[in-house]
C-alpha cells in the first residue's frame, strides 16, 4: 500500500482504479435499469474476444484510436490541448483516399504516398493552430474547434463536388494504395482487420522515441513543463509550439489514412463528426499520455465501442451504456484526486488500529 | 511562568520521513519567539500542527493552559490562532476590505455591510499603525502593504496568536523595519507571535527567545539576549558557520562585459533601465546594489538575451551581443543564475539530471545527429553531483522534489562547469539557509579567482558588501554610484539606493 501512493506504481493503479469503478458504475446502472449485470458484461466481454471476428474488429477499430490518442498526448506533452485531433483525421482520410484515387503507382510508392499525405494534411491542418498561437498568442482550443468544423464542411462540399461515385462516398482506392490484408481478414473470419494496425504499433514506438530519445523530443517536453526555463536556456519556444501541432496533427492525419485506406477504402460525405478525433482525448488521459499507456487504452476503448453490439444481441442492454461507461472511466481518471485522497485516509486509518 | 501556547514532544510522520521529532515549543504572552531552522528543518511542518492542517502523531498542544486537539483551521482560528502566510492567500481583484471579510462577512438586511467593515478595517489599521487603505485594491498596493493587509485579516478575525512565517522574504529593506515596528506595536497590545526564520539578524533584533529545530529534531530553546548570530547559527547546522566571507583583494584584468548607455523596457513599455553604463572586469566581483524594482531584473534580462535592448549596447568579451538570442549569448560566453530559479532556473518536472544538461543538452556528446545519448548525460550530471554538493537521492530524482538550497547548487554547477566568461549572478541566495549561503558565495569568490567576471545582483546589502569588490548602486534604472565595496557601509548605501548622492569624498570607478 505504501508503495501505491507513490509515483511510478501509483500512476498505474489510477487507470486501473479508473476502469474499475467505471465498471462498477455501469454494474449499478443496469441492475437499475432491470437488467443482470454478469450477463450485460457476459456479452459485452464475448463480444470482444468470443470469436476471431470481434477480436478482429476491436483491433481494427482500435488502431484510428491509437493514432489520434497519440495526437492529443504529443501536443499534451509540449503543454497545448489539441482539440482538433477530429479535423486533422477528417482532412487525413480525405487526403489519403484522393491520393490512392486519382495516382496510379506501384504499392511500395503509392501506399506510402497516400499515408503521407494524410500525414501532411493533417499537419498542415495542424500547423494553422499552432502559428496561431505562437506568432499572436491565440488560444489553440479555440482555432482547434473552428478548424474541426471547417474540415468536415470542406472535405464534404470536395466530395460531393467532385468525386461523388456512388451514393453518398468516393469510389474505392486503388489497391496499390491499399491496406486491405485479405490475410489478416481471412484468420479473423472476414473482419475488417488490416495492415494499418502494425502501423499504428509502429506509431507508438515512434512517438516514444522522438519524445524521450531525440534533442527535439527533449526540447518539447521542457518546453511543455516550463515555457520560461526553455527560454533560458536557449530553446526556440514557439517554433517548438508549431512544431509540436505540426506533429501531432500529422499522427491525426495518419490514423485518417487508416480509415479511409484501411477500413473504408473511401471517403464519404461525414453527416456528422466521426468521434474518432475526440476519442482520443480520452485515450490520451487514460493513457498518461505514454505510448504503451495509449495502446493499452485504444484497445480498452475499440473493445467496448466493439462489444456493445453483442451486449444488446445477447443480453438486451443499450448499446449506449458502453459509452457511459467510458464517460464514467474518464470522469474517475480525472478526479485521480479523490481516489489518492481515498487512499491516504484508508492508510491513516489503519495506522490507528 | 505562563504560556499562552505548548506545543509538547510533537512527531509527525510522513511516508517514509519524520518530519518532526520530539519538538517543544513554548510561547509566553507577550514575546516575540523565534522558530529558526534551516530549509526543509521542519519548520512549517510544526507550524501547521499548531494550525490544524496536520495531526501530530504523538505530543500534545495546550492553548492558555488547557489541552486541545485542533483538527482543523477554523479551531485553530477559534482559539485566537492566526498565520500570515509566506504566500499571500489574497484575491488580487478584491479589496483590502474585500479580502479580510472573506468568509465572514458582516451582514445587514441579507446584504454585505462593506462601509461596517470597512470601518472595522481602519480601526484596526489605525490601532497597530498598519497603514492599510482599505479600499485599496490588492493588486494596486506594493508587496509591503499586501502583507500588512494579511496581518490585519488575522487580527480582524480576532488572532491573539500570530504566526509570520518568513515574512520578510520579498520585502525591501525598508518594509523590514516597518514590518519590525508592527511586531513591536502588536506585542504592545499584548499579542503573542511566532516568527518563523533562517535570519539570524532579525532573531537578534526583534526576538526574545528562539526555538532551535535541526532535521525534524527538537534542539532547545535559548534567550535571544543571550545568545550571537554564531551560536545559533550553530545550534541550526549542527556545525560552526562563518559568516565573513574569505577573500583576497582582487586583481582585476581586462574589461570583459561592458554595458553602454542601455535602455530596456518592461513589459508595460515602460524604459525602466535608463542610458545605463556598467563595466565588468576579469577577475573581480562588481555587485549591484538597489531597492527591488529600479531595473536590476531587466538588465539582467537584456544582458542574458531574454529580454530586447531597446537602445545602446552590450558587449561581452569583444563581441557585440546587444541583438543576440539567449544560446548565442550562452554560448559567447555568460553563465546565468536567474533570479527565480522555479521560473526561470529549472524546469521542475524534469530529473535533476537533464536540469543539469539544460544548457548543453544540444552538444556533443550529449547529443549525436538529434538523438539524445542519456547515459552521457546522467554521466555527466552525476558528475557535477558529486562535485558542487547537490544532494538529491539520484540523478533521476524530479528536480521539484529537492530543497531550493540543493536546486540552487544544481544550477550553479549547470551553469559555472562550463566556465562562462562572465557569471551574472541574480540573487543567488535568496531564501536559502546559511550553509547554502556560504556554499554559493565561495563559489563566486572561487570564479572570480579564476579570472572571470562576475555580476552580482543583490537585494541583500549585507550581501553585496560581502561578496563584491566594486558596487554599483542602481536607482531608477541608473548607475549612480560606482564604490570600493572595503570602504562603504550599509548606511552610505542605503542613502545611495534611495537616490540620495554621495555627500563627500571623489567619486571611485
Amino acid at each position: 500500500m505504501m508503495n501505491m501512493l507513490k509515483g511510478r506504481a501509483f500512476n498505474i493503479a489510477i487507470p486501473l482504479i479508473a476502469i474499475l469503478f467505471g465498471f462498477l458504475a455501469g454494474a449499478v446502472i443496469m441492475l437499475l435499469s432491470g437488467n443482470n449485470p454478469i450477463t450485460g458484461y457476459g456479452a459485452l466481454i464475448s463480444g470482444i474476444i468470443g470469436e476471431p471476428y470481434d477480436f478482429g474488429e476491436t483491433l481494427q477499430r482500435m488502431t484510428p484510436l491509437i493514432f489520434s490518442g497519440l495526437a492529443v498526448a504529443f501536443a499534451f506533452r509540449t503543454g497545448l490541448l489539441n482539440i482538433g485531433v477530429e479535423g486533422q483525421l477528417i482532412v487525413g482520410w480525405f487526403t489519403s483516399v484522393y491520393v490512392g484515387l486519382a495516382i496510379e503507382a506501384p504499392m511500395v510508392i503509392h501506399l506510402p504516398l497516400a499515408i503521407g499525405a494524410g500525414a501532411l494534411a493533417g499537419a498542415l491542418w495542424g500547423f494553422v493552430p499552432g502559428y496561431l498561437k505562437a506568432r499572436f498568442q491565440v488560444h489553440e482550443v479555440i482555432v482547434t474547434i473552428m478548424m474541426n468544423y471547417i474540415a468536415i464542411h470542406v472535405t464534404n462540399s470536395l466530395i460531393r463536388m467532385y468525386l461523388l461515385d456512388s451514393g453518398q462516398r468516393t469510389g474505392f482506392v486503388n489497391p496499390s494504395a491499399s491496406l486491405e490484408s485479405p490475410f489478416l481478414s481471412e484468420i479473423t473470419q472476414f473482419s475488417r482487420l488490416h495492415w494499418g494496425f502494425f502501423i499504428a504499433a509502429a506509431a507508438c514506438v515512434i512517438m516514444w522515441f522522438i519524445l524521450w530519445k531525440t534533442r527535439k523530443g527533449f526540447e518539447l517536453r521542457s518546453v511543455g513543463y516550463n515555457k520560461n526555463a526553455s527560454l533560458y536556456s536557449g530553446m526556440n519556444v514557439n517554433a517548438n509550439i508549431v512544431l509540436s501541432m505540426v506533429v501531432s496533427g500529422a499522427f491525426a492525419g495518419a490514423g485518417g489514412a487508416m480509415v479511409g485506406l484501411g477500413t473504408y477504402q473511401y471517403a464519404n460525405i461525414l453527416p456528422s463528426f466521426t468521434n474518432i478525433g475526440f476519442d482520443g482525448i480520452a485515450v490520451a488521459l487514460l493513457g498518461a499520455s505514454t505510448s504503451v499507456g495509449i495502446f493499452l487504452a485504444a484497445f480498452l476503448f475499440g473493445g467496448l465501442q466493439q462489444g456493445a453490439n453483442m451486449m444488446q444481441a445477447q443480453a438486451g442492454v443499450a448499446p449506449e451504456l458502453v459509452e457511459i461507461i467510458i464517460a464514467l472511466i474518464i470522469f474517475f481518471v480525472a478526479s485521480s484526486y479523490i481516489i489518492r485522497w481515498a487512499f491516504t485516509r484508508m492508510q491513516s486509518r489503519k495506522e490507528e488500529k | 511562568m505562563e504560556y499562552v501556547i505548548e506545543m509538547n514532544n510533537i512527531r509527525k510522520e510522513f511516508p517514509g520521513i519524520v518530519a518532526n521529532d520530539n519538538i517543544t515549543l513554548q510561547l509566553q504572552k507577550g514575546e516575540i519567539h523565534a522558530l529558526l531552522g534551516e530549509n526543509g528543518a521542519g519548520k512549517s511542518t510544526l507550524m501547521n500542527v499548531l494550525f490544524g492542517l496536520y495531526q501530530p502523531e504523538r505530543g500534545e498542544i495546550k492553548v492558555r493552559g488547557e489541552k486541545v486537539d485542533i483538527t482543523d483551521p477554523n479551531k485553530a482560528n477559534d482559539l485566537g490562532i492566526g498565520m500570515v502566510h509566506q504566500h499571500f492567500m489574497l484575491v488580487q481583484n478584491f479589496t483590502v476590505t474585500e479580502n479580510i471579510i472573506l468568509g465572514s462577512e458582516p451582514t445587514a438586511k441579507g446584504s454585505i455591510d462593506l462601509r461596517k467593515a470597512e470601518k472595522d478595517v481602519q480601526e484596526i489599521s489605525d490601532r497597530y499603525g498598519l497603514r492599510v487603505d482599505p479600499k485599496a485594491k490588492i493588486e494596486d498596493i506594493s508587496v509591503g502593504m499586501q502583507q500588512r493587509a494579511e496581518i490585519l485579516k488575522t487580527l480582524y478575525r480576532g488572532a491573539e496568536i500570530l504566526i509570520f512565517d518568513e515574512p520578510t522574504a520579498s520585502l525591501t529593506p525598508q518594509e523590514i523595519k516597518e514590518l519590525i515596528q508592527i511586531m513591536n506595536n502588536l506585542i504592545q497590545e499584548g499579542k503573542s507571535i511566532i516568527l518563523i526564520t533562517h535570519k539570524l539578524k532579525e532573531i537578534m533584533e526583534v526576538c526574545d527567545r528562539c526555538t532551535v529545530i535541526r532535521r525534524g529534531v527538537g534542539i532547545g530553546t535559548v534567550d535571544v539576549a543571550e545568545a550571537t548570530e554564531n551560536s545559533l547559527a550553530e545550534m541550526m547546522v549542527g556545525r560552526e558557520v562563518s559568516f565573513k566571507v574569505d577573500k583576497t583583494p582582487a586583481s582585476p584584468k581586462e574589461v570583459v562585459l561592458t554595458v553602454k548607455d542601455l535602455v530596456v523596457e518592461d513589459s508595460r513599455k515602460v524604459d525602466v533601465v535608463n542610458k545605463l553604463n556598467l563595466e565588468v572586469r576579469e577577475g573581480e566581483i562588481m555587485g549591484v546594489a538597489g531597492v527591488d524594482g529600479n531595473g536590476q531584473t531587466e538588465l539582467v534580462e537584456a544582458i542574458t538575451g531574454l529580454r530586447p535592448a531597446k537602445s545602446g549596447s552590450i558587449t561581452i568579451a569583444g563581441q557585440d551581443t546587444t541583438k543576440y538570442k539567449p544560446r548565442k549569448v550562452t554560448e559567447v560566453g555568460i553563465g546565468h543564475i536567474p533570479q527565480d530559479r522555479h521560473k526561470h532556473g529549472l524546469v521542475l518536472d524534469f530529473t535533476i539530471g537533464e536540469n543539469i544538461l539544460l544548457q548543453t543538452y544540444y552538444q556533443k556528446p550529449y547529443t549525436n545527429t538529434g538523438i539524445l545519448n542519456y547515459n552521457r548525460m546522467y554521466e555527466k550530471a552525476r558528475e557535477l553531483i558529486e562535485e558542487y554538493d547537490v544532494r538529491t537521492p539520484s540523478a533521476e530524482t524530479r528536480a521539484g522534489a529537492l530543497s531550493g538550497g540543493n536546486q540552487q547548487k544544481a544550477i550553479i554547477a549547470r551553469e559555472m562547469d562550463r566556465s562562462p566568461k562572465v557569471l551574472i549572478a541574480a540573487q543567488p541566495t535568496r531564501g536559502l539557509d546559511v550553509g547554502a549561503i556560504e556554499f554559493i558565495h565561495s563559489k563566486l569568490i572561487e570564479e572570480r579567482d579564476k579570472g572571470r567576471g562576475v555580476l552580482l545582483v543583490s537585494l541583500e546589502l549585507e550581501e553585496v558588501i560581502n561578496v563584491s569588490d566594486r558596487i554599483a548602486v542602481i536607482y531608477e534604472g541608473e548607475i549612480v554610484e560606482i564604490v570600493d565595496a572595503a570602504d562603504t557601509n550599509e548606511q552610505e548605501l542605503g542613502l545611495l539606493m534611495a537616490g540620495g548622492k554621495k555627500e563627500e569624498g571623489e567619486p571611485t570607478t
